[in-house]
């Protein structure tokens, strides 16, 4: 029987740098590669994923370089191209004054007044 | 393998810091703030004195591996996926680069709980008896908790 999941990730940055990437989003990225029927919904500081600019280089210990830095909005964008919807709140985009233009592209914004009917549209909701 | 003395540690440092981590590795951004503190204390020619207590003494577990990232679709070389317990070695390296002294100390019994006793060279076991005398010998000392 097949079951929709909505992902709902609102911890953003959460031991990115140590994992090169997010933890719920590489779940995804395996779940739907497991044959899961499940979304994203970004909320808090995890709408911050969205932001195509954002880079994480840089980081150094002593001399002890990151080579391979987490890059949040292309695993976004993956998901986005694997057919994953990753939804965001219109109204915490505003809050943290990020444009549409400077997202990736092919998310999907949402107001909050549409979460409850979002949320009604799949079996499970999974709270991160 | 290098066993480090650090009785015998030569220090020109005037002053010590002393750190409380309480995060595991992995689970926030908090361990790696941390550790960029410490660096920078380090690179301005403080002693560090840390206390990893509870989680934290995971952070230099002697037994983290590297791992390959399917989804990244990179091996465990490219990948060069992060263990805290370099990022810690390299700061031990940079201490003694700046003839200074980092202190690295976990809670043996959050150790024992967890069963990571065995930390990478240089880190030593303690008790909170340590950590109070850290807390003496420092101009001060940050808490980073676990939220």
């Amino acid at each position: 029987m097949s079951k929709r999941i909505l992902q709902i990730l609102t911890t953003g940055y959460r031991g990115t740098l140590e994992e090169q990437d997010d933890q719920v989003l590489w779940l995804v990225h395996m779940l739907h590669n497991n044959g899961a029927d499940t979304d994203v919904l970004l909320r808090g500081t995890a709408t911050n994923y969205v932001v195509r600019t954002q880079d994480a280089s840089g980081l150094v210990f002593g001399d002890c370089v990151q080579s391979q830095p987490p890059d949040i909005a292309n695993e976004v964008r993956a998901l986005t191209r694997k057919g994953v919807r990753v939804f965001v709140v219109l109204e915490e985009l505003k809050k943290r004054g990020i444009l549409r233009s400077e997202t990736v592209e092919d998310i999907t914004c949402v107001a909050a007044a549409e979460l409850p009917a979002l949320l009604r549209s799949y079996d499970q909701v999974w709270q991160w | 393998m290098v066993l480090i003395d650090w009785e015998e540690e030569t220090s020109t440092a005037t002053k010590s810091l002393t750190f409380v981590l309480n995060d595991p590795p992995y689970e926030s951004a908090r361990s790696t703030t941390a550790l960029r503190l410490i660096d920078a204390a380090i690179r301005r020619g403080y002693d560090v004195n840390v206390f990893a207590y509870e989680g934290a003494v995971s952070l230099a577990c002697a037994q983290q591996m590297p791992h390959a990232n399917p989804i990244h679709g990179r091996d465990v070389e490219s990948e060069d996926h992060p263990n805290p317990k370099n990022w810690i070695a390299a700061l031990q390296l940079l201490a003694r680069q700046c003839s200074v002294r980092l202190d690295w100390l976990n809670c043996g019994q959050c150790s024992d709980e967890r069963g990571v006793g065995e930390a990478i060279t240089g880190v030593r076991r303690g008790s909170p008896a340590d950590l109070w005398a850290f807390v003496r010998s420092s101009v001060n000392t940050l808490v980073i908790p676990t939220r």
